[in-house]
């Protein structure tokens, strides 16, 4: 079972709340995905219609609340971000997120780095979302990161796996969970980052937005299971070695 | 804390591989602990030629076509251990000597001249003779004389890894000798060395202390070299996950003939050693791999190319034995006695450079030298 | 007096507590979080911070995010 800083996971999917269409769809379509832990963004009450209040509808004992950090262009800003969602009753846990760049919205290493030393230092169960850099990753880790969330491509792109290779060396070397984030927009793409070997996947767009959120919610779950199934069951290799060599061949040596 | 598991259990996983589990392994870019325990159950023997080419590969993927060479330096062959199966052990009656500075520096001149930049400082396990004092001075005293000065002395603390690393040495190099408990308790009759886990703890603490490589190896002969190469598979992979700055390097010392008389408890062929260097550099594709001159030159010539990344050459494995008269006794008879040119001749040969420097310390933060000076 | 709330200038009666102002713009207090001059308030503090005139406020609380 995944544990990510005690806490257990029965189910490797996590979830967003963003961009669904009304908060019914929301509460159903997370209910068809069996996920555990959901991102939630903070923003200012809109004083023009104060009771819309679309959180309401989840219930916190089935969820847990990932706050992040959207928004920040920096790490005070996370930071300040941060304290406020511990202050809103998000607990410790958070997805720290730090994009300068609006266009591509890819996360800053430095201020991420920053930020995350402040925040573990705060008592912050910290998630950072970065680029798959497998340094960055380790020292992240090395900084008190309690998972890490390597991007599988640019967000919103649902382009799938392209950060493969790097992702890659992310798992075979983090002592951390690794969870693939952002850019993963079909079943098949969650299939292949859990297939890697990926401890879990966090899908929010991809779901939101399908024709019918609370299907494809449930593909994206089996996805995950078919994925992390085939992980554990073992991958048959591709072969790379056409020709099967002599069994002597360049051993003529040995004694 | 890093921990071995049960010995019968390492035994049990490297005996139970099938065909199919090989061929996986041997075709996979990742074969993980299950295909490293495939590639050394006795299913993966009839493979041993695929082996031997893939590992190849891997290593000139990950090694270019070079050979790192290096030379040990013998500083005394004092040790309060009593190891049955070593020529330095306490209860062997040979003519013991420790270095003086002038005579180690001496030594090392000999192999500077030789070519050599890289130094491996060897000795018994005696503190009182060689500790942590003298190899400190030692260090500063050729520190910028040579590109990189390793060494393979008794276990130390976190603390005193960390000096000698001020004072030049990038590299540590401490063998289990055999995981398996049981053969460790036999073998090892009296000494510090007779605790299993502290001495299996040491490369933690040498990484912690921020060596640039540390080294682990299973002098084979002693258990079942199967679970031997499994255990330090695993030794590898907590290692890499805990240290993941530190460069690592796995030695496959094989029993030779040495003073006492002690023969192989289980004796392991080329056939065996090839299979072992080629699971583990498909295992770990990044590791450095040593094959000494405990081998002979057929076998180190054969093997250039197909996983090892180290050589020593012309080495004497007695203190004193480059240049000065009244060498002591020698730890073990080498089995390739040429000289480093010739080695080189036949590394290049095979069309392979023989590197005789990688980094060089002077690298190293420069407050850190003042600290240490 | 004069407070200004997510980047608003609202009118307020001299002296409000923030509980009671939370109350009087409709929002269940469990569900957001108070940063009053650049501080965020506990909970408990809602029912005894007065607010001052030109007190900077900002009034946050989750929505959804990915």
């Amino acid at each position: 079972m995944l544990t990510i800083a005690g806490r257990k996971f029965r189910s490797r999917l996590f979830g967003g709340t963003g961009k669904f269409s009304s908060p019914e769809v929301m509460k159903e379509a997370l209910a068809a995905s069996g996920c555990e832990m959901v991102t939630v963004a903070l923003r200012r009450v809109d004083l023009n219609n104060p009771a819309d209040d679309i959180m309401s509808v989840l219930d916190r004992d089935r969820y847990l609340f990932l706050p992040n950090t959207s928004g920040a262009r920096d790490a005070g800003e996370a930071i300040r971000l941060a304290r406020l969602a511990r202050a809103s009753g998000g607990g410790e846990w958070l997805k720290l997120e730090v994009t300068p760049d609006p266009r591509t919205l890819l996360p800053d290493p430095i201020e991420t780095f920053k930020a995350t030393e402040e925040l573990v230092r705060e008592g912050f169960k910290v998630l950072p979302y970065i680029n798959a850099d497998p340094i960055l990753a380790l020292r992240l880790q090395d900084a008190g990161a309690v998972a890490v969330m390597p991007l599988g491509s640019p967000i919103g792109t649902n382009q799938g796996v392209l950060t493969r290779f790097q992702i890659e060396i992310i798992i075979a070397q983090a002592q951390v969970p690794v969870i693939v984030d952002a850019g993963l927009g079909a079943p098949s793409h969650v299939a292949e980052a859990m297939e890697m070997g990926a401890d879990a996947v966090l899908v929010n767009t991809a779901i939101a937005v399908a024709g019918d959120p609370v299907r494809m919610a449930r593909a994206f779950a089996m996805a995950v299971e078919a994925g992390r199934i085939a992980y554990e069951a073992g991958l048959g290799a591709v072969s790379k070695d056409a020709a099967p060599s002599s069994p002597e061949d360049g051993l003529g040596f040995l004694r | 804390m890093f921990t071995i598991p049960e010995f019968s259990a390492l035994q049990d996983a490297v005996s139970r591989a099938t065909e199919a589990e090989v061929l996986r392994a041997l075709h996979s870019d990742r074969p993980g602990l299950a295909g490293l325990a495939a590639l050394l159950s006795p299913a993966a023997e009839p493979h041993l030629a695929a082996m031997a080419k893939r590992s190849g590969v891997i290593t000139s993927q990950r090694f270019g076509r070079t050979m790192q060479m290096y030379a040990p330096v013998y500083l005394s062959s004092f040790c309060a251990n009593r190891c049955a199966y070593c020529g330095f052990s306490a209860d062997n009656t040979i003519d013991r000597r420790v270095l003086t500075f002038a005579e180690a520096e001496s030594e090392a001149m000999i192999l500077h001249q030789r070519g050599f930049s890289h130094l491996l400082l060897v000795s018994g396990e005696a503190p009182a003779k060689v500790g942590v004092d003298y190899l400190e001075e030692l260090a500063l005293r050729l520190r910028d004389r040579f590109a990189a000065l390793s060494i393979e002395v008794q276990p130390l603390a976190t603390e005193e890894y960390a000096r000698l690393f001020r004072a030049g040495i990038t590299s540590v190099a401490v063998y289990q000798e055999t995981y398996d408990r049981d053969i460790y308790k036999q073998v090892h009759l009296a000494g510090r060395k007779a605790d299993f886990d502290y001495r299996l703890e040491t490369p933690a603490r040498a990484a912690a202390a921020g060596m640039r490589e540390v080294g682990i190896g299973a002098l084979l002969g002693l258990a079942d070299w199967r679970a031997e190469g499994l255990a330090l598979g695993l030794h590898l992979a907590w290692l890499r996950k805990h240290y993941w700055r530190t460069g690592l390097t796995v030695s496959f010392p094989r029993m030779r003939p040495a003073q006492g008389e002690f023969k192989p408890l289980a004796p392991v062929s080329e056939r065996n050693l090839s299979q072992m260097i080629f699971a583990l550099r498909m295992f770990d594709p990044d590791v450095g791999l040593y094959l000494s001159t405990r081998e002979e030159a057929r076998y180190r010539d054969g093997m250039i190319g197909l996983g090892p990344t180290r050589y020593s050459a012309g080495s004497c494995t007695a203190p004193g034995g480059y240049g000065l008269e009244n060498a002591g006794g020698e730890q073990f008879e080498v089995g390739d006695n040429r000289s480093l040119a010739e080695v080189s001749a036949a590394i290049q040969k095979k069309g392979f450079d023989p590197v005789r420097k990688d980094w060089d310390a002077v690298f190293q933060t420069k407050e850190d030298r003042q600290q240490a000076a | 007096m004069k407070v200004f709330c997510n980047g608003e200038a609202q009118e307020i009666a001299p002296g409000m507590l923030v509980a009671d102002y939370i109350t009087q713009l409709g929002l269940d207090a469990s569900s957001v979080v108070v940063e009053c001059d650049g501080k965020i308030l506990t909970r408990e503090e809602y029912g005894s911070h007065a607010l001052q005139d030109g007190s900077v406020l900002e009034l946050i609380r989750f929505v959804g995010g990915g």
